[in-house]
Order: C-alpha cells, then structure tokens, then sequence
C-alpha cells in the first residue's frame, strides 16, 4: 500500500481528500448508509488497491468494484469452446496472455497446451494474421475478447485479411460492449449504485453520449474517469460534489485521453465487422440481453463460430461461487463462502479471482480484508 | 491489454497499410496506426508523436508529459513489465 505521500502529487491529494471527507457529511443519503460507487473498470480496481486508495475515504463511501474485467467474466462454456477448437487437427489456437488460465469446465487453455495442442500467446490480433501468413496449410484462429478498448483492433485485423485475402485466419469473437452491461446492473433489484466511475479507454473509442440514458433515466452521476490515484480520487470527489447538488450528470474527468465524441476511426471499423448478438452469458452475471457482438454476415469466412462446430454449451457457475452478488456490491469479496479458501489466484473457482484486475483477486493479493467483520 | 502503454512513433513502415515502427520503452514494435490516421493522409506527420498503444493498434495520439506519467503508473502497477513481456514474447514463428 502507498501513502499520500508518496503520490505523485501530495498536496493536490491531500486537498482532494479533505473535500471528500467534508462533502460526505454534507450529503443527506450518506447519512443514512454509505454511499455506493462502482467503479466500472478492472483497471480502476487494480489502481484502488495498488494505492490503497479505499482505506484513505470516509467510512460514509465504499466502493463497488465492477464487471470491467473482460477476462473474468468470460463464462466457462465460451473457454470450452476455445479448447474445442484448439484440439481440432491442423488448429494453431491464439490468444492473449490473460486467458490462459481462466478456467473452463474440464480444463483451461493452459491445460490443454499442456497436452499438446497447438496454442499460441500472441499480444496483438495483428500476431495472429502474421501467422496465418506463414502456415498457409494451418488454420489460425483468434481468441477475440476484451470491451470496446481491443474491439477496433479485431475488427481492423479481419478487414486487413479481407484485404490480403488470407483464406485461413478465424476470428472467435468473445468482444463484449459495456453499455447494456450497466443497464443490467442499474436494473438488477439486490443493488444500489448511487454513483459510477466510468471506464477511460472504453470511453476514448465510444465518446461520453452512449452514457447519457444513466443520467436521464436511472438519475445517476457517471464520471469518465482516469487511472492514477489523483485521477481517480478527483473523478470521486466530482461524484460526491453532483450528489450534494442533488445532480446526476456524465462529465468527463480524463479529456486528456477521452474525446467526447470517442474515436471515429475505430468505431467505424467495428461498426463495419461486428453487429449486437441477442444476448451474451456473463459469468457471475448471466446472460445479458445485447451485451455481445458477432461478426456480420459480410465476413462470414473469417467467423470461427460458423467455421467449427462448437460444443456452444451453457454451463452454470460452480453453485459455491458468488461472484455476482460481489459484481453487483451486494456482499464483499471476503464474505464468499469459497473466498480463499476454494478459490484463490492459483486455483481460481470465479471469475474475479482469475485476472489481478478482478475484484477477489485484488483483495487477496493486496490483503485488504476488514477482519472485523469475517469473525 | 486493457490499459494500452505509451510509445513513440519513430518511422513509417508502410504508408499503404498504415504500420509504423513504435518505440515502447526501448522496445521497438510495428504499430497499427487505421485508428489515429491524419485526415489529410500524410502519415509522415506522425514520426515524433506519442501513442496510446493497445495489443498493436495506436489508439490516441497524446502528449510526451502524459505518455511519462502513464509509463510512471503503469511501472507502478506492475503492468508496464507484463506488456513488455507480451510484446517481446510474442509466438509469432
């Protein structure tokens, strides 16, 4: 844990903490139970507990870590059917890092590299189409997944292997969108958010007015927030400052990175390849009406879910999990039954301990664990 | 993945395809620029500039004093090593 004197910029934090714990007492709600506030992004999260940010608020606010982790939430039937694919002959199966270790009913994709299957970490979809290139005989298939932030960079490697024409590259598109995910959470009745720390690098591809329907029809703050500790307790003290006026509007904290109108260029390409899916399976969340995208009819040849047949199976979260009910700050991570126990970074059961970026894993890893309140 | 990392653009290795050569902390990797491409088309303009990087594709175009700070918390969130490792390591072969 860091203390504010070691932030980059003290004073300013110092100040910015005095205004929050002076603004809380001002605001009639917090008065009655402590405000809620979600941020929405595992990169926040990560950046809460790295700076130990939590502890430096009033007891008056407790932050709820959201479902912005885009490898936690992937459901054990979507890493099935990545492995499904990777053990099929003449496969060279890529992905991300991340996603190694995320587990599936029957085993991860690490465990079935393991075994022998051809499955390769790439960093960029960009790898992927390079090795599509050099095994012309292999088909190279693409783990697609993250939230708007990575969506573009998919999108623009299929229409670059349209544009080659490479015959043997497959995109298995896991890309999720965030807005309908809020939406599910503002209407899910076990919660209440009274506030939301938006996502930065979502934000800098979509803009600030996908937002907008937060403010006019749930009358909830939003602030599109940065990422270091300054950023993150200003977006908190512009929050508190809306709830004291009795507002509820989106304003942007992090312009420095964020246009308000998001980036054309890259919403253009992604509108140009993918389209909404009905609905998308969440882990710890369910499924969630147009929460995902496909691929549209127009790249058809570069779908990997219409080029392999996949087992496409919805299996439930372990029963002991509850992953949900911490996604949505109804319990806290600790107060899992399966918290560090079962479940833990090495051996993760749910999602959120899967990536440092989730919400369990942060808890166990920083040690932030209220043990008044486990007893 | 989710956080991109800060890099330099240092040549345009193909104006037709729109990749440049970035400098990531010292290490150097071909760029998809198809999201910050100028609108007059002159990709020239970029050598210099600093990107917001996110698995290959140059996502924003930022100042040098931002690009330090996020190279700074990045560092700090142990994130900027891991990115480097994904970038280098990368089964490409």
């Amino acid at each position: 844990m860091k203390f504010v004197d070691e932030f980059r910029d003290p004073d300013m934090a110092k100040a910015i903490l005095e205004r929050i714990h002076t603004l809380v007492d001002e605001i009639p709600q917090a008065q009655e139970r402590p405000l809620q506030i979600m941020e929405v992004c595992g990169g926040h999260t990560h950046s809460i507990f790295r700076y130990g940010l939590e502890e430096l608020l009033p007891d008056k606010i407790e932050l709820v870590h959201g479902p912005g982790c885009p490898v936690c939430v992937l459901p054990m039937g979507r890493v099935d059917d990545c492995v499904a694919i990777a053990e099929q002959p003449d496969v060279i199966f890529t992905t991300f890092g991340d996603a190694m270790r995320v587990p599936g009913s029957k085993k991860s994709l690490q465990q079935a590299k393991a075994e022998g299957c051809d499955i390769r970490m790439v960093y960029s979809p960009m790898d992927a189409l390079a090795l599509a290139r050099k095994h012309p005989d292999k088909k190279v298939v693409f783990f697609g997944l993250g939230f708007e932030t990575t969506m573009p960079s998919t999108a623009l490697t299929v229409k670059q292997a349209e544009k080659e024409g490479i015959k043997n590259f497959y995109l298995f598109c896991n890309h999720i969108t965030i807005i309908p995910t809020i939406k599910a959470i503002l209407d899910s009745p076990d919660m209440y958010i009274d506030g939301f720390l938006g996502p930065g690098h979502v934000s800098m591809v979509i803009g600030q007015a996908p937002y907008e329907f937060i403010s006019a029809q749930y009358n909830r703050p939003l602030i599109i927030s940065g990422f270091e500790p300054l950023d993150v307790l200003q977006s908190l003290l512009m929050v508190l400052e809306q709830l004291k006026a009795g507002e509820a509007k989106i304003e942007n904290q992090y312009k420095r990175i964020v246009p308000d109108g998001g980036n054309m260029q890259a919403l253009r390409a992604v509108s140009d390849v993918f389209e909404l899916r009905e609905f998308f399976e969440w882990r710890g969340l369910g499924s969630i009406d147009h929460s995902g995208v496909r691929i549209r009819d127009g790249y058809a040849q570069y779908d990997a879910e219409r080029a392999f047949a996949l087992p496409n199976l919805k299996i439930a979260d372990p029963k002991s999990c509850q992953c949900g009910e911490v996604l949505k700050g109804v319990i806290k991570p600790w107060q899992c039954k399966v918290f560090g126990k079962q479940c833990t970074p090495e051996t993760p059961m749910g999602a959120l301990m899967v990536s440092t970026e989730g919400a369990c894993s942060a808890y166990y890893s920083y040690g932030k664990i209220d043990t008044k309140s486990i007893a | 993945m989710c956080l991109g990392i800060p890099g330099q653009i240092v040549e345009i290795k193909d104006a037709a395809e729109g990749m440049a050569m970035v400098n990531v902390s010292g290490v150097k990797r071909e760029v998809n620029l198809g999201c910050v491409l100028p609108e007059d088309g002159n990709l020239d303009a970029l050598i210099g500039r600093w990107t917001l990087v996110h698995v290959g594709f140059a996502m924003s175009l930022i100042d040098e004093e931002e690009a330090q700070k996020t190279l700074e918390i990045l560092a700090e969130l142990g994130e900027l090593q891991e990115e480097l490792d994904a970038m280098q390591n990368s089964e490409v072969d």
